[in-house]
C-alpha cells in the first residue's frame, strides 16, 4: 500500500486546495502520471504521481484544504491482494486517527520545504494552544496580528477571529470578482513570504557583465529566416541554453541550500520566471534543460509560458527548478538583480538587449550587448567563482551554433 | 490560635511524642540547646533524654541510627541542622534509607522522617545556604515535604510519619519567624498534593518552600496591574502532583516557575518538562522560570538579595510570558 501524499510545489507553499481528481478507484497508474489538480495561492497545479499501482482509495474529497504532506489517496502495489490492503488499511486506520488528532503541529512540521513556516527564523511566532485552536476552527493563523509575547499569535487572538468569523459567515457570497482579488492577495503574500525568507537567510552577493550578442544575434537571424514562424527561436532560449550548460561546470550555483548545508544538483532543472497577467509571477521548471537541443527547448518555453498563464502547470515543474533564470526582455530595464528563489542557490538575471557602443581591438563600434547579472547565495560559493560563471555564459553565447 | 512556624513544628513534635510511644527526635543540639534553630526547645525538659536525644557532630552516623531505629520498629525524627549537613548523611538516606524497602522486597521498611532546615537569605554565607531540595527529589523511594504555611508545619509531620518510606521535611530558615492563625484541630493535613494558595486566570505562579510569599506577594502587585494570577504551593516535591499543576496550567496558558534552587537542572526544570510533555498544546507562551542567580550564594546582604528570586523579577517574567511590558 503507498500513500500518496500532496508534494510541496514550491518553498512558498504549505498547503493547497485539491481541486479535481484525474482518476479513480481502480484506475492503474504509470510514473509520472496526472492524478490530481491542486490548487495552490499561486495557480492551479496538475499534480503527478511518481509510484506505479493501482488507485484503491481517494481519501481527501474536491474542494478541501489540506497541509502539504497530507495523504490524498492510497495505492495499491503491483501485486497487492484486497486482504493484504484490508490488513495495511486496519493498521494505519488508528494511526492515521491519532495523527490526526494532533494535526495543528504535525501539520506545520510536515513541510520539510514550506516556506517561511518551515525554518526557525521565518516561522510565524503562533503559541501551541493558538494553532490547535485555529486549526479546528479552520483559521489561517498566517493573518492574524499576535499580541502575545514578541508578537507571537497566541489563544485570544484566534478566538476573537473567531468569534467575528461567526458573524461574519452571515454575509452574502463573495463574487468572482472578489474570489480574483482575494487570489492576488494570496499570491501577493506567498511571493512576499518566500522573498522576505530569501532576504532574511540567503547571503546574496551580486554580479553583473556585459555580453557582446553581434555573433548570436546574427547566428539567431541566419537561423530564422530560414525557418517558419513557429519554429523561431527567441535570445531567450539560447540564454537559457547557456546558462544551463555553464552550470554542468559550475554545479556549485545549481541546488539547493537546506538546513544550512548545500546539495548540488546532478540534473539542471532551469525555472523560468514567467510574470501572470494578473500580477505576480511563477517560475516553473523546464527539466533537464541542459540536455534539449534548442528547438525543442523553445517548444517547451513557449508551452510553459502559455500553461503557466493558463494555471495549468505540472507539480513536478514547480517542485523541481534548481536555479533560476529571468529574462526581461525588451521592454525591460538594462539590468536585474533578482532575489533568490529559496532553497536555490542562484539567480542569473538578462536585461534588454540593446545596441551599445562597444570598444574592440581598439576600434569602437555598435554592437547589440546584454548585461547578465547573477545573485548568488554565498554560503555556497564565492564571487571568484561567479565571475567565472557569468564569463563562462558570455563565452558559450559567443559559440550559438554550439548550444 | 496564633503560632509561629517554630512553635508549629514544636507542637507537631510534642504531639507525636504524645499519640505514639515509638516516636523520638534525634539531632544535633536538638536537647539541651534547644535546637539549633529553637525548634524543640522545652522537649527535653517535657520527654526525657531517651526521647529527645542529642547526638555527636556526625550527620551519617546518626542518620545511619535514625535508619537502624526505624528498621527496628522505632518512628525516629532526625533533625539535620541544615540541608547544608545532610550531604554528610547522602550514602544513608540514598544508600539505605530511600532503597531498603524495595531492595527487601518489601520485608523491612524505613519509616524514617527526616527534618532539615533548607533555603538562604540569612547572611550565613555559601555553605549554608544551599537550597537542595531539587536533588533529593531525583531519588525514588522518598517523600519530600516542604510546608510552606504554618498550618503545613503544624500538619506535615504526623502524616509523614504514618508513611512506611522515609520522608524528609524542608524548612525553610526564613519561614521560623512567621506567625499566622492554626486550626489546632487539623493536626493532620494532605501530604498528597499541591494547593492553589491564591486564584488567578492568565497565568500561573508555580513554587513551594520560602519562594511562595515572594510569588504571593508577586501576585497582589500583579493584580494591581490588572493580571490576574495564579499560585501553586508544591507543598509536595516528590511525588510531584502534576495534575494540580497541568488543571491549573490549561486554564491560565501560561506558567512561570518559582525556585530557590540553580536553574540549572533543578526541579524547576523538571516541572518545566513535565508541562511540555503534557500541556504543550495547552500553552499560549513558553514555561519561565525565576530561579536563583547560578551562582555560590553570597554573603553580602546586597548581594544575597540579588543572588535570589525577589517579586519583580517573578512580576516581570510574569508579564513577559503574557506579552506585557
Amino acid at each position: 500500500m503507498i500513500e500518496f501524499r500532496l508534494p510541496s510545489l514550491g518553498a512558498d507553499m504549505d498547503e493547497g486546495t485539491l481541486l479535481e481528481w484525474c482518476v479513480k478507484p481502480g484506475d492503474s497508474l504509470k510514473r509520472g502520471q496526472i492524478v490530481a489538480i491542486v490548487d495552490t495561492t499561486k495557480a492551479a497545479i496538475d499534480v503527478e504521481c511518481w509510484d506505479e499501482g493501482t488507485v484503491d482509495e481517494l481519501i481527501v474529497a474536491p474542494g478541501t484544504k489540506v497541509p502539504v504532506n497530507s495523504v490524498l489517496a492510497l495505492l495499491r502495489t503491483i501485486g497487492e491482494s484486497p486482504e493484504e490492503c484490508a490488513q495495511w488499511k486496519a493498521q494505519h486506520r488508528v494511526a492515521q486517527a491519532a495523527a490526526q488528532a494532533t494535526m495543528p503541529v504535525a501539520a506545520a512540521h510536515a513541510a520539510p520545504a514550506g516556506g517561511a513556516a518551515a525554518t526557525a527564523a521565518g516561522r510565524r511566532r503562533v503559541s501551541p494552544a493558538a494553532r490547535r485552536y485555529a486549526e479546528q476552527a479552520g483559521i489561517d493563523v498566517d493573518a492574524l496580528t499576535g499580541s502575545g509575547p514578541q508578537g507571537a499569535i497566541v489563544l485570544e487572538d484566534v478566538q476573537k477571529v473567531a468569534d467575528k468569523g461567526a458573524t461574519a459567515e452571515a454575509k452574502p457570497v463573495v463574487g468572482a470578482a472578489a474570489a480574483a482579488t482575494e487570489r492576488a492577495v494570496e499570491m501577493r503574500r506567498t511571493i512576499a513570504a518566500a522573498m522576505a525568507r530569501s532576504k532574511r537567510e540567503i547571503p546574496h552577493y551580486y554580479l553583473a557583465t556585459d555580453v557582446p550578442l553581434e555573433v548570436a544575434s546574427r547566428w539567431l537571424g541566419e537561423r530564422n529566416a530560414a525557418v517558419p514562424v513557429t519554429e523561431r527561436l527567441l535570445m531567450a532560449v539560447l540564454f537559457i541554453k547557456a546558462v544551463a550548460k555553464a552550470l554542468l561546470r559550475f554545479p556549485e550555483f545549481n541546488g539547493f541550500v537546506r538546513e544550512g548545508q548545500f546539495e548540488p544538483s546532478s540534473a539542471v532543472h532551469v525555472g523560468v520566471a514567467i510574470s501572470l497577467r494578473q500580477g505576480g509571477l511563477i517560475a516553473p521548471a523546464i527539466l533537464n534543460t541542459e540536455r534539449l537541443p534548442l528547438d525543442q527547448l523553445m517548444r517547451e518555453l513557449g508551452d510553459l509560458v502559455k500553461r503557466a498563464r493558463a494555471f495549468t502547470l505540472r507539480s513536478s515543474e514547480l517542485s523541481m527548478p534548481t536555479v533560476t533564470v529571468t529574462n526581461l526582455g525588451e521592454q525591460g530595464a538594462d539590468w536585474v538583480f533578482g532575489i533568490i528563489y529559496p532553497p536555490q542557490v542562484a539567480l542569473v538575471g538578462f536585461g534588454n538587449i540593446r545596441e551599445r557602443p562597444w570598444v574592440e581591438s581598439g576600434q569602437l563600434k555598435l554592437i547589440p550587448a546584454v548585461t547578465a547579472t547573477l545573485s548568488a547565495d554565498h554560503r555556497a560559493s564565492d564571487g571568484h567563482r561567479g565571475s567565472l560563471f557569468l564569463a563562462e555564459v558570455s563565452a558559450l553565447l559567443q559559440q550559438p551554433q554550439t548550444l | 490560635m496564633k503560632m509561629s512556624y517554630r512553635e508549629a513544628v514544636r507542637s507537631a513534635i510534642r504531639e507525636a511524642l504524645e499519640r505514639d510511644p515509638r516516636v523520638f527526635l534525634m539531632g544535633e543540639d536538638v536537647g539541651k540547646y534547644g535546637g539549633s534553630y529553637a525548634v524543640s526547645l522545652g522537649l527535653l525538659e517535657q520527654f526525657g533524654p531517651e526521647r529527645i536525644r542529642d547526638t555527636p557532630l556526625s550527620e551519617l552516623a546518626f542518620v545511619g541510627c535514625g535508619v537502624g531505629a526505624a528498621l527496628g520498629g522505632m518512628r525516629p525524627i532526625v533533625e539535620i541542622m541544615t540541608v547544608n549537613f545532610s550531604l554528610l548523611a547522602l550514602d544513608q538516606i540514598i544508600n539505605n534509607a530511600a532503597l531498603l524497602r524495595h531492595m527487601s522486597g518489601g520485608q523491612f521498611s524505613v519509616p524514617l522522617v527526616i527534618r532539615m532546615a533548607t533555603g538562604a537569605g540569612r547572611q550565613l554565607a555559601a555553605q549554608h545556604s544551599h537550597s537542595l531540595e531539587g536533588w533529593y527529589g531525583h531519588i525514588p523511594g522518598i517523600r519530600i515535604l516542604a510546608p510552606a504555611t504554618v498550618q503545613d508545619a503544624r500538619g506535615m509531620l504526623w502524616p509523614a510519619l504514618q508513611d512506611l518510606n522515609p520522608v524528609l521535611i524542608f524548612e525553610h530558615v526564613l519561614l521560623y519567624n512567621m506567625e499566622a492563625e492554626v486550626d489546632e484541630a487539623v493536626v493532620a493535613t494532605d501530604v498528597r498534593h499541591a494547593h492553589v494558595r491564591r486564584e488567578g486566570t492568565q497565568v500561573t505562579l508555580i513554587t513551594y518552600g520560602g519562594m511562595l510569599w515572594k510569588t504571593l506577594t508577586a501576585a497582589q502587585q500583579l493584580a494591581q496591574d490588572g493580571i490576574s494570577a495564579e499560585v501553586i504551593d508544591l507543598r509536595v516535591l516528590r511525588p510531584l502532583d502534576d495534575v494540580t499543576i497541568l488543571d491549573s496550567v490549561r486554564k491560565t496558558r501560561h506558567a512561570v516557575i518559582i525556585d530557590e534552587g540553580w536553574r540549572s537542572g533543578s526541579l524547576s526544570a523538571e516541572i518545566s518538562a513535565r508541562i511540555m510533555e503534557q500541556a504543550f498544546y495547552d500553552l499560549d507562551a513558553p514555561v519561565a522560570r525565576v530561579c536563583s542567580a547560578e551562582v555560590p550564594i553570597p554573603y553580602p546582604k546586597h548581594l544575597e538579595e540579588a543572588a535570589l528570586p525577589q517579586p519583580p523579577q517573578i512580576v516581570a517574567a510574569a508579564k513577559a510570558a503574557l506579552g506585557r511590558t
